[in-house]
């Protein structure tokens, strides 16, 4: 009968969209294998962690620097995103005057929907001259740090304020009929219910952060070392890959591509965690 | 031997095999042969069987209604009957269902031609998203007609028949979510209808509207009999008086449903051989 | 003996109170504060170079002056291709995983981790693979189509997540309806789930086009640098955001062209966004008038 054969039809086709776009990330995987293999069997998987330097150019390939650069940026960024964030989906919720909430919200969603390279753009020309006035260079570890801290902060906050939607209005109405403060209910009672969610959003900020390449690639100051002061300039990862690519040739490609398998697997870690972790998860 | 009306009233007429008897109480709604066939049929999800082992053959022309308490499995019989319990992950039938003696799960079944023959209306109106008109229009377009005169005749008609053309002909394009509740429900069955089946099964069609378009459908519902074979979920044990010649009462038992009593409609409310039964019709009076 | 009282002396939970209190507030207005200094910059260095020549004549002077007419048109073909692209592709695969395989079963968890990895994946990596595998084993070179595809590999688990959430949302009420009436599984998915579930589809598919559209790094090493105007999808093209970045990293006077761009980057997004929104109310007052 043709309806079978037309709902058939559907089927297949349905079928083999879904093979097509979860087999995307096996090709992904295999190219970044196969355009790693070279660098990896030649120098060896150790090489990249314990060599001396990254002269590519020389057959040196250590990725130390860098990974110590984006973990540092990442890190600095997170410590300062989470606590405005959380503080952020607070006062959007339980403290702003009603219509100063919506205009709160619409501003932290603007924020999340700028685009890396505007942010990059206004940290260049604006923080990092301010930094330059305390310590030369200017661009510099902390640069990057708050850059992404403003970057991944409306992460955090998305997904605060939706974990503390979704609390039953009954913790407030339980905490009142005690006498509890406004402050001792969220104290006590709305961030602890709320804790698996921040947890949550907080891995997925920090996977964002990792994987971001224009800010810290505008602001860092993308030299290779590993920083000894927050005003030391650095070079992460992403930036790595964004500088060299455009000129790498040979082994030296090859190491490129291992840097990104390593900084992917490093995201997908972070990724994997964040869906254990059990929270709710908002994608901003 | 031929069924003369005094023949039917004697009740010498009916043949021995059938266990129902005649109805003695009230006109007869037809001649009275089984329609749907159902044998040891016990619909179970994810492993938990939701009816026992039910058997009970169904009249064609008739209106059974189905009653008991919530959770007892009469939906799940309902939905048994068009394979609508094929679209419920980890659902599984054993028993036959045979509708006019073909087994409804057999593998040459078309189950859309099956769901064509067997309409179905649900608790909660359900019309689709789309103009009054294009309710019923697009279900029989995807069976196969395409005559704009004979569409617009079959719309009109099956719009009539539920009373609806009046109220809304000047409006047919307009959506069909703009209805109020007991028109939606007309709809529905009006959307089911224009498909000419021949069994239209009610899962508790009235309960989620007013007093009013309760009324205005459960008699809709009376004029059906004799024209569809009518199986009706309902709580509402007067409107089963009201409209069923037959009733199956379905009772938990060992936490699986179970068919109590199955009979004439005023028999089983009236002088009940299940106590079970008793005590249920009884709670509903006191 | 009677349980003694333990609770700090009440003094300490007023400042506990005021401090928290306090602490929220200040962060607040700090974010405020930056937010606005963002604005205020973005407005001052940017607006005085927006005018209709900027955007319909091509840069100069490698963009201090002149426009972005070339690269407006770049951007717009990357991401038309990318969406064009991901768009069929993405609505399938949500309708599969919504409509057609068991909610939590194994086909629906392999797609699921292989779309939630994809997700996760740097955009500086998708570039590396685009330059790897649509530049060079494709032999696309620097290219549009390059580019777009690889955004298109880019926003397929966000276009295939917000589809397969929208058909979701679709009441099972209609499925049953359309199942009761014996229509076929193309005919329900056509005649009713998509159009019920259209204003989703449409708001997932802004979402993908911002976040195509405000993407660098995946871009640099697969459409490239090339500030002409683009005659074919295989010629290099400039995407806003990657002009943004050259005019401020490598171009000494460019900022405020650069700012210009952005601005025009950010009212573009603003845009999409805002009829995303507009496209996701109409869902919530349908779904209302329903109930």
């Amino acid at each position: 009968m043709s309806r079978l054969d037309r709902d058939t039809r559907l089927l297949w086709s349905l079928s083999a969209s879904a093979v097509l776009a979860s087999g995307l990330l096996l090709l992904i995987v295999l190219f970044l294998a196969a355009e790693s293999w070279p660098a990896l069997s030649r120098v060896g998987i150790q090489a990249f962690f314990f060599g001396k330097g990254w002269h590519p150019t020389e057959g040196a390939f250590d990725l130390t620097p860098m990974l110590v650069a984006s973990l540092a940026t990442s890190t600095l960024a997170m410590a300062v995103a989470v606590p405005f964030g959380v503080a952020s989906a607070l006062f959007q919720r339980f403290y702003a005057p009603v219509l100063f909430g919506q205009i709160y919200l619409w501003i932290i969603v603007l924020l999340a929907g700028t685009p890396s390279v505007v942010l990059g753009l206004w940290g260049l020309t604006t923080i990092v001259p301010l930094i330059l006035w305390l310590a030369p260079p200017g661009t510099s570890l902390i640069a990057g740090s708050l850059i992404l801290s403003l970057m991944i902060m409306p992460t955090v906050a998305l997904t605060t304020d939706a974990a503390l939607a979704a609390l039953p209005q009954s913790h407030w109405a339980g905490a009142a009929a005690l006498g509890l403060s406004r402050e001792a209910t969220i104290i006590n009672v709305i961030l602890p219910s709320a804790r698996a969610s921040i947890f949550a959003g907080s891995i997925l900020a920090l996977a964002r952060a990792l994987g971001e390449t224009m800010v810290v690639l505008m602001v860092s100051g993308n030299v290779v070392q590993v920083p000894t002061s927050l005003f030391d300039p650095v070079r992460t990862l992403t930036a790595n890959i964004a500088l060299e690519m455009a000129y790498a040739t040979g082994d030296h490609r090859s190491s490129l591509f291992v840097s990104g398998l390593a900084l992917a697997g490093l995201v997908l870690i972070l990724a994997i965690a964040a869906r254990r972790s059990g929270g709710h998860v908002v994608h901003a | 031997m031929t069924a003369t009306p005094d023949r039917i009233a004697d009740g010498s007429y009916w043949p021995q095999s059938y266990t129902l008897g005649p109805i003695m109480s009230g006109e007869p709604c037809c001649v009275p042969k089984t329609l749907i066939s159902v044998e040891g049929l016990s619909p179970s999800y994810s492993g938990k069987t939701a009816l026992e082992n039910v058997s009970l053959d169904i009249d064609g022309g008739c209106i059974t209604a189905l009653i008991g308490p919530s959770g007892c499995g009469k939906t799940s019989l309902l939905s048994s009957l068009n394979r609508l319990t094929d679209l419920i992950p980890g659902c599984r039938l054993a028993g036959r269902i045979r509708i006019d003696g073909e087994d409804i799960h057999g593998v040459d079944v078309n189950v859309q031609g099956l769901r064509r023959r067997v309409g179905m209306i649900f608790q909660r109106p359900n019309p689709f998203p789309l103009s009054i008109r294009r309710n019923i229009e697009m279900p029989l377009r995807e069976h196969g007609m395409s005559r704009r005169s004979e569409l617009d005749e079959r719309i009109e008609r099956a719009l009539r028949d539920v009373g609806l053309w009046a109220e809304v002909r000047d409006r047919l394009d307009s959506p069909a979510l703009t209805l109020s509740g007991g028109q939606q429900q007309r709809l529905c069955i009006a959307r089911a209808v224009a498909l000419e089946p021949s069994i239209l099964l009610m899962d508790e069609p009235c309960s989620a509207l007013d007093p009013l378009s309760s009324g205005i459908v459960e008699d809709l519902i009376a004029s059906l009999r004799g024209r569809y074979t009518v199986v009706i979920v309902t709580h509402n044990l007067a409107q089963a008086r009201r409209i069923a010649n037959y009733a199956a009462l379905f009772w938990v038992q060992n936490r699986a449903g179970t068919l109590i009593e199955f009979d004439q409609c005023r028999r089983l409310l009236e002088a009940p051989r299940s106590d079970i039964t008793a005590a249920y019709v009884r709670g509903h009076r006191g | 003996m009677p349980d003694v009282c333990v609770a700090p002396p009440a003094a300490y939970l007023h400042v506990r109170d005021t401090l928290l209190r306090a602490a929220v507030w200040s962060a607040t207005l700090l974010v405020g504060a930056v937010f606005a200094w963002l604005l205020a910059d973005l407005l001052g260095q940017g607006a005085a170079r927006i005018d209709w020549s900027f955007l319909t004549s091509a840069p100069r002077n490698a963009g201090r002056s002149g426009g972005i007419a070339p690269i407006l048109v770049s951007t717009l073909v990357v991401v038309v291709v990318a969406i064009a692209v991901a768009a069929p592709l993405g609505l399938a695969t949500a309708v599969l995983l919504a409509e057609v395989v068991r909610r939590g079963g194994r086909t629906e968890r392999l797609i699921g981790l292989s779309l939630d990895v994809l997700a996760g994946i740097p955009s500086i990596v998708f570039g590396l693979f685009g330059n790897a595998f649509f530049c060079i084993w494709l032999g696309l070179g620097f290219s549009i189509l390059a580019g777009g595809l690889t955004l298109a590999c880019m926003v397929l688990p966000i276009l295939i997540r917000t589809a397969e959430s929208g058909l979701r949302m679709v009441p099972n009420d209609w499925r049953f309806g359309a199942a009761a009436l014996g229509l076929s599984r193309a005919a329900t998915l056509w005649q009713i789930l998509i159009p019920a579930a259209a204003p989703a589809l449409l708001a997932g598919l802004m979402l993908g086009i911002g976040r195509a559209m405000a993407e660098t790094a995946a871009l640099v090493f697969t459409s490239g640098y090339v500030d002409r105007m683009p005659s074919s999808l295989w010629d290099s093209g400039r995407a806003i955001s990657v002009h943004i970045y050259d005019l401020s990293m490598n171009v000494a006077g460019g900022d405020q062209s650069a700012y210009a761009s952005a601005l025009v980057l950010i009212v573009l997004l603003i845009m999409i966004n805002s009829a995303a929104i507009w496209l996701a109310d109409i869902l919530l007052v349908r779904r209302i008038k329903m109930i």
